[in-house]
């Protein structure tokens, strides 16, 4: 009875070791513990901690969406940074100077990301160039365009008069509500939308037909074309939604801001990279799932949040955030069975 | 039982072997063979010829002739393998099988496909390690366990798919894993000039600076044989060399293969094609199934005889087509031709016209090179739309240039390689069964997951798959149950044209039967069958009628029960006199 019990409880935790999800989860439980140990006199235990962290993760978290499809897929996006500055820019313009309602500023921005995702897209899938290559140079082209639409300067709320003096115009409405906090101020509405765009992206990927498709894609391409899936579109379309996602950030980053940035956005494609692997989505395609992602995007959110609280300077919190991730990608390796 | 014996013995002394560091044991061959050399025991170390590396070849060959006077025929073999028992899991691809080179001799070595020719020269090679058996070099026993360490013993493979690599020059492919370096810098001069050295011997005048991609395949091969060269290689394996070659080419290998013998090297030739093997061979080794038939020199093995020792085995009457279901045209292809590397090129294949009957197998005979493959994924749209010809589907016109359309059409394509084109092994037993027909499943877009498990529980359990969970990865099936779940993806969108390439490929007998008793089902349904199969027995039993193809071009018919093995495989290799090959006259 008592060995029984026994080989089950070792079942489960094999179980649960062996999967990727269990994995992601149990990454994720280890930083929340370390947290609790490490909880800067009692820090950690406040709520408002737990809504800044979900807050700052959400920008990337979104980006992280749009990753994953287009990594299931076999491929990979660097230009959801780039298009993201450019979201920023044009949404803040539209917004703020030429005083568009958000009706109109919301779909507009929507249509420019995807427009950049179809062009990456039609470039890996249709052109046939490596993704990796296809998406720097649209990384590269989006930064370009963001700083020419901006002046190279930032967009805000202050606006130059003929004389040289500054007028200052009110946020508009969308930036205020996009950065307001619901609940009593405990749930930011990024927080929302990030959820929102998992949701979304979950009900895709594991609903859709067109999921499937990418899956299928990302384990065997050459079979899956044979099997009559068309693999162009789909592939186009998984960088269409990363762009998408990317223009969602973007509109989000432009209201926590309040301006347009054209410098936003550096280096966060990377990090929406690192939150996919650590979830447990294969690099090579194929494997992962939305889930996994959300659990990487929480557990490097925490990780960033529990250094930053115990006063890590940034310079401590970067280098152990990079060993972290190289240590959670190697415990997430598949073994050969 | 005393070879059982034996064979065991050398087993345990292998291991032994193993377990030693590899440098060690190099170390010591080349001690032994130092020791061998030494005292005149003619040179047919060809291992001692391995250590001198900068050792030109006329001087080696003058040394060789000498030696070769002296030597008797039996101190001419340069290497003898014997007893090799090769498995894959539970696949037995080679028992009990031999092979003897003698210097200075052209040794085909022939057999059907998957006789267990290409494992045989893999395993003297040093690719595949683990098996039993012995191996002899120059008299030593030794055991490759690498590629490189069966280079420096003398052996050297020219593949069917060459090793060099065509972004590096010429030079460097040469000297690939044994630069010759002076304080860790590569010395370019001295290696462009060997490497010169070398490929003028082969009478080829090319800049050794140039990148190998650059020249056509027929010069790549060529270098990879004075790559062979430059490492002192005593046996030369040639795996279908010249299976890209045009005529003038084939001449200057066949040449070259002249002036190698001539130097006292051993050329293991392997060949599908007639024509080549009464031309260059010497002797000839048949392997059938994975068994040594024999080996004969080439006078006593005259086309007819070759052929009968290549199929010669008994039916399995276990399986055998009762009925014949046929009913109105099904398929008819008119002088179909198939460019898979665009129009620019060789077709691969040419002017094929067949027609298939509803309820009908077609069986489609042919040996690697046939075109065969490519005449089912040029039809099914798998290249586009690089094909001509005219094709009628039930009497309608078609012309496929995706997979897509073909399948809406009802038409599938069993691949013959399941892992590579067949199964996303990432995926669910269910999403695989389900992965063609998925439009039809999905209306509006939206799955119907209770759906598609009904619909692969319904075909798996028609099929007998035997897996614990439909939601296993397909990956972790045996390759007989694969096999299964690939056939269920094609039988789940009711196809009414099969293409099956090579259905039983790698999977075990039991498999084999069921799904020969299933193709029997489906013509009953009035489904038609193409079926490509290296399996002599199997095309002969399957097979309503017989078409036999030769490098792409139509060869020979046969109704059922005309064809005999030793009929089809003739046409197959091109010595069929009522239909003239394109073997060397074009």
């Amino acid at each position: 009875m008592t060995v029984d019990s026994k080989t089950g409880a070792d079942n489960l935790l094999k179980r649960v070791v062996t999967s990727p999800a269990g994995r992601a989860f149990l990454a994720l439980l280890l930083v929340l513990i370390i947290g609790a140990i490490f909880n800067a006199d009692g820090a950690f235990f406040k709520i408002g901690t737990h809504r800044d962290t979900l807050r700052q993760a959400s920008v990337y978290g979104i980006l992280a969406c749009g990753m994953t499809l287009v990594i299931i897929s076999g491929g990979i996006d660097l230009s959801v940074g780039s298009v993201l500055a450019l979201v920023a820019v044009c949404c803040a313009q539209t917004a703020i100077h030429w005083n568009w309602s958000a009706w109109l500023v919301a779909p507009a921005c929507l249509l420019i990301g995807g427009c950049c995702g179809g062009v990456s897209g039609f470039v890996a899938a249709r052109l046939g160039v490596q993704p990796f290559i296809a998406t720097l140079s649209m990384m590269v082209l989006a930064r370009g365009l963001a700083k020419y639409a901006s002046g190279g300067m930032k967009v805000s709320t202050a606006i130059m008069n003929a004389d040289g003096t500054f007028r200052y115009v009110e946020v508009p409405r969308l930036f205020r509500v996009v950065d307001h906090r619901i609940l009593g101020g405990n749930l930011s509405v990024v927080t929302l939308i990030f959820a929102a765009c998992v949701a979304v992206a979950w009900v895709l990927m594991s609903k859709h037909r067109w999921g499937r498709y990418l899956y299928a894609i990302g384990g065997n391409e050459e079979a899956s074309r044979l099997s009559g899936i068309p693999v162009v579109a789909a592939k186009t379309l998984a960088y269409v939604a990363s762009g998408i996602f990317a223009a969602v950030a973007g509109i989000c980053q432009a209201a926590q801001e309040q301006q347009g940035d054209p410098e936003a956005g550096m280096g966060y494609e990377l990090m929406a990279i690192a939150m996919v692997v650590i979830g447990g989505t294969s690099l090579m395609g194929g494997r992962g799932g939305i889930g996994l992602t959300l659990l990487g995007v929480l557990t490097i959110g925490y990780l960033d949040k529990i250094l930053s609280i115990n006063a890590v300077p940034e310079a401590g919190r970067l280098v152990l955030t990079g060993i972290i991730i190289v240590v959670a990608v190697l415990t997430q390796r598949r073994r050969r069975t | 039982m005393e070879k059982t014996r034996i064979l065991n013995d050398n087993r345990s002394d292998l291991r032994q072997k193993r377990s030693e560091p590899r440098s060690q044991r190099v170390a010591a061959l080349h001690d032994e063979q130092t020791k061998t050399s030494i005292p005149h025991k003619n040179l047919t170390a060809i291992g001692h010829c391995g250590r001198l590396l900068h050792c030109r070849l006329n001087l080696c060959s003058n040394s060789m002739n000498g030696a070769q006077s002296k030597a008797e025929t039996e101190a001419a073999v340069l290497v003898r393998v014997t007893g090799i028992t090769k498995r894959f899991g539970n696949v037995t691809v080679l028992k009990d099988a031999q092979l003897e080179v003698r210097s200075g001799e052209v040794h085909v070595l022939a057999g059907e496909n998957g006789a267990g020719k290409s494992t045989l020269v893999k395993i003297l090679a040093g690719v595949h390690t683990e098996f039993d058996g012995r191996i002899e070099i120059s008299g030593r026993e030794v055991y490759p366990q690498t590629p490189l360490e069966a280079n420096s013993l003398g052996i050297a493979v020219i593949h069917q798919e060459l090793s060099l690599i065509g972004s590096m020059s010429v030079a460097d492919n040469v000297f690939l894993g044994r630069m010759q370096t002076r304080g860790g810098l590569v010395r370019d001069t001295a290696q462009c000039e060997q490497a010169v050295h070398w490929i003028r011997q082969l009478g080829l005048d090319i800049d050794v600076r140039q990148p190998v991609e650059q020249f056509p395949i027929a010069v790549q091969q060529l270098i990879e044989i004075a790559k062979a060269l430059s490492r002192n290689a005593r046996v030369i394996i040639m795996d279908e060399p010249t299976s890209a070659l045009n005529a003038p080419e084939v001449e200057r290998l066949f040449d070259l293969i002249h002036w190698l013998k001539q130097r006292g090297c051993g050329v293991v030739y392997i060949s599908h094609k007639m024509e080549e093997i009464e031309r260059i061979a010497d002797r000839i080794t048949v392997l059938r199934d994975g068994q040594w038939i024999g080996t004969a020199a080439a006078k006593d093995l005259p086309a007819p005889r070759l052929i009968q020792w290549m199929v010669g085995r008994e039916m399995d009457e276990q399986f055998s087509r009762r009925t014949l279901h046929a009913g109105g045209e099904r398929l008819r292809l008119e002088n179909f031709s198939v460019f898979p590397n665009g129009f620019s090129k060789n077709p691969a294949v040419q002017s094929v016209s067949l027609s298939v009957r509803a309820g009908e197998i077609l069986g489609i005979g042919g040996l690697q090179g046939s075109g065969a493959s490519e005449l089912f994924h040029g039809w099914f749209g798998s290249y586009g739309s690089a094909t001509r010809g005219a094709a009628f589907l039930d009497g309608k016109e078609v012309r496929f240039t995706a997979p897509r359309q073909a399948i809406e059409s009802g038409v599938a394509l069993l691949t013959n390689d399941r892992k590579a084109s067949g199964l996303v092994l990432s995926l669910s037993i269910i999403a695989n069964v389900t992965l063609a027909g998925l439009p039809a499943l999905s209306p509006g877009g939206w799955r119907r997951p209770k759906r598609e498990r009904e619909t692969a529980d319904k075909i798996t359990s028609l099929l007998r798959l035997r897996a614990a969970s439909l939601d296993l990865e397909a990956g972790t099936l045996s390759g007989g149950n694969q096999q299964k779940v690939a056939i269920a993806k094609w039988l789940q969108v009711r196809p009414r044209l099969l293409l099956l390439d090579e259905p039983t490929r790698g999977i075990d007998i039991g498999a084999k039967r069921e799904i020969y008793q299933l193709m029997e089902e489906w013509t009953a349904q009035g489904i038609a069958i193409l079926l490509i199969t290296s399996e002599m027995p199997e095309l002969l039993k399957l097979s309503d009628r017989i078409i036999v193809l030769h490098r792409g071009n139509f060869a020979a018919e046969f109704s059922r029960g005309k064809a005999t093995p030793e009929a089809v495989l003739a046409a197959a290799m091109g010595s069929n006199p009522s239909a003239p090959s394109e073997g060397f006259q074009n």
